[in-house]
């Protein structure tokens, strides 16, 4: 598809919102550290005071990468399943993937300490947790479409994506029950959702996995933009259906279930940003949305991190209740507009 | 009439269609043998559910055939991937379940996907192609509206215009005039007409609009419970095929008129 109009002034200034965001992210938490440290440590001077050097180094600077990351990743997997599920509601929470990925990782935390010391403490590595997410999400989304293609009706697939989340939840609560306090703790620290707990080395994992399903979303442009014709149309200029539902599916669990596994599960990102996107960029080409999708989903977290923050104080909210608090209203402007609500 | 012989662009032969489940086949309709030759407008008429869709269906390989032989330009269809029946032949279906949220200029463009490169992008020779699609079917004034503003007149002449861009040999329409007024109706089928004219591609539409379909093209498949026949209006109104379509007791064909009429 050709871009009729040219969208260049909207991807630099877009950029430079988000250069911004990242700036003022990193500035602001609970100890204040003047601006001209803060560039200083970045950018590799050695700044006087060592605990700040730390605080920026160890501590703001993997969570803005992250946030980065979680609110880019989220926003493309929920673009790829509106498109795939031609539903303007779908997203990786509302579809059951988060939970599918919660099932995994509550499998690994909790059902680690059944195997024993010695196997828990293989099970608990970063790798496990990244493979159990995915593997989980990937069931469910794969479940979810294969249920979706007997049931052709779009809400009736945000039903079964609610049941399937319904049933991990069972399974997860019916987990706890059997696992120690001190496990079950940590499983829900971690239901909380958190960008701000990510060393340097889970950071490198996170981003390799993230790299992998974004490079693969690109590759799946042209598919993705033949699949807004719906699923005849796009057979009939020679698109491989089957392949390239699986081609989606693997991007999107690699995305939002290693997405999870780091951060916990993020709600409403996936489903809203992509609607933000369109709101402004007003095409369904996704050469446009995919970096559109990528920009706005980071400035979103970015900002929904800085909040969670609460600047100037010594508390930090749950990253999942802003998200939500920004996320559910939009969804409820988006149902009161229909018309509007286009994949 | 033409004497000389045209290309064949679509053949039948002993084509036999249906469905087919585990325990029994069931035959919708069989022994059916046509030939689509370059640059005609061909209409497939016939009653609700004598299976028009189906033969649809099973001439575009979305559906297995019985038994029996289709080829397109003397390749058995069963050789061609799916890329390359991309190229050989069009769609324009009833269904709507595409993104409207596309302007006219993005939607018509996808029919070129079969010949863009990995990540879709159109070289001038598609950006020329999407361009004449355009003026051919007078909808350049359009080209930057989004699909959620059109009628269903004009949206029809955009799918019309998507299938010519994909620059097939032949193309099929599943019954194209449903939900229009009789101008656009008119419009549409006249459209096909000029199109099958002046490109040189072969045009197949399911239809009820008889009385058009006569008016039109120079072919028509007639499908009734016992046979499946083709030729043109004029042979198939000497033949009496008409009359064979419906049930009696309500409308009868005037040969004269070649149009159905209410019994007085």
């Amino acid at each position: 598809m050709q871009e009729t109009k040219t969208y260049k002034k909207q991807f630099v200034i877009l950029s430079l919102v988000l250069l911004v965001f990242f700036f003022a992210n990193i500035s602001l938490g609970s100890v204040s550290i003047p601006l001209k440290s803060i560039f200083g440590s970045i950018f590799g001077n050695n700044i006087e005071n060592n605990s700040w050097q730390y605080i920026i180094q160890d501590y703001r600077l993997p969570k803005a990468f992250t946030a980065i990351l979680v609110g880019s990743g989220l926003g493309i997997s929920g673009l790829l399943m509106q498109t795939l599920f031609k539903n303007p509601l779908a997203g990786p929470f509302v579809l059951g993937i988060s939970s599918g990925a919660s099932l995994g990782v509550a499998l690994v935390i909790m059902g680690a300490s059944t195997f024993g010391g010695f196997l828990s403490t293989i099970l608990v590595s970063q790798w496990s947790l990244v493979i159990a997410a995915s593997i989980g999400s990937f069931l469910v989304l794969l479940a979810v479409v294969m249920v979706s293609v007997r049931v052709r009706d779009t809400m009736a697939i945000l039903i079964i994506g609610l049941m399937f989340g319904s049933i991990t939840a069972a399974i997860v609560s019916v987990l706890s029950y059997f696992t120690s306090a001190e496990q079950l703790q940590q499983y829900i620290f971690w239901g909380f959702g958190s960008l701000g707990n990510l060393s340097w080395s889970e950071l490198g994992v996170l981003s390799l996995v993230y790299l992998i399903g974004l490079l693969i979303s690109i590759y799946a442009i042209k598919q993705l933009n033949t699949l807004l014709l719906g699923e005849n149309y796009a057979k009939s200029l020679g698109l491989d259906i089957k392949k390239s539902r699986l081609i989606i599916i693997v991007a999107t669990s690699l995305l939002a279930g290693t997405i999870t596994a780091f951060a916990g599960p993020i709600a409403f990102i996936g489903l809203a940003i992509p609607h933000l996107t369109r709101q402004v960029f007003k095409t369904s080409n996704h050469k446009v949305l995919l970096p559109a999708v990528f920009l706005y989903g980071a400035i979103v977290m970015l900002i929904c991190d800085s909040i969670a923050q609460l600047p100037m104080s010594d508390y930090t909210l749950p990253i999942n209740a802003i998200t939500s608090i920004v996320g559910a209203p939009v969804v409820i402007w988006l149902l009161i507009r229909q018309r509007k609500m286009m994949f | 009439m033409e004497i000389k012989k045209q290309h064949i662009v679509l053949k039948t032969e002993q084509l036999s269609i249906g469905y087919k489940s585990k325990k029994e086949e069931t035959v919708i309709a069989s022994n059916i043998n046509i030939e689509l030759q370059q640059g005609e407008l061909v209409g497939l008429v016939g009653a609700n559910g004598i299976g028009k869709s189906t033969l649809l269906r099973t001439l575009t390989k979305v559906q297995q055939p019985l038994s029996g032989h289709i080829s397109m330009d003397s390749k058995s269809i069963d050789s061609f991937s799916n890329l390359e029946l991309a190229k050989s032949l069009s769609l324009v279906l009833t269904e709507h379940s595409f993104s409207k949220n596309l302007t006219v200029f993005e939607l018509i463009a996808l029919g070129r996907q079969p010949y863009t490169n990995w990540i879709g992008n159109l070289t001038e020779d598609d950006k020329t192609v999407v361009s004449r699609v355009m003026e051919d079917t007078s909808i350049k004034e359009l080209q930057h509206k989004k699909c959620f503003e059109l009628s269903d007149g004009q949206l029809q002449k955009v799918m019309i215009a998507r299938a010519l861009a994909q620059d097939t040999a032949l193309i099929i329409l599943d019954e194209p005039t449903t939900h229009l007024d009789m101008y656009h109706k008119a419009y549409i089928l006249n459209l096909l007409k000029t199109l099958a004219n002046k490109t040189n591609k072969t045009i197949l539409f399911s239809s009820h609009e008889i009385d058009l379909a006569i008016q039109l093209c120079n072919k028509l498949i007639v499908m009734s419970n016992s046979e499946v026949i083709s030729g043109t209006p004029k042979e198939l109104i000497n033949m009496g095929s008409f009359d064979t379509l419906f049930p009696k007791d309500l409308i009868v064909f005037d040969n004269d008129s070649g149009s159905f009429k209410v019994k007085k």
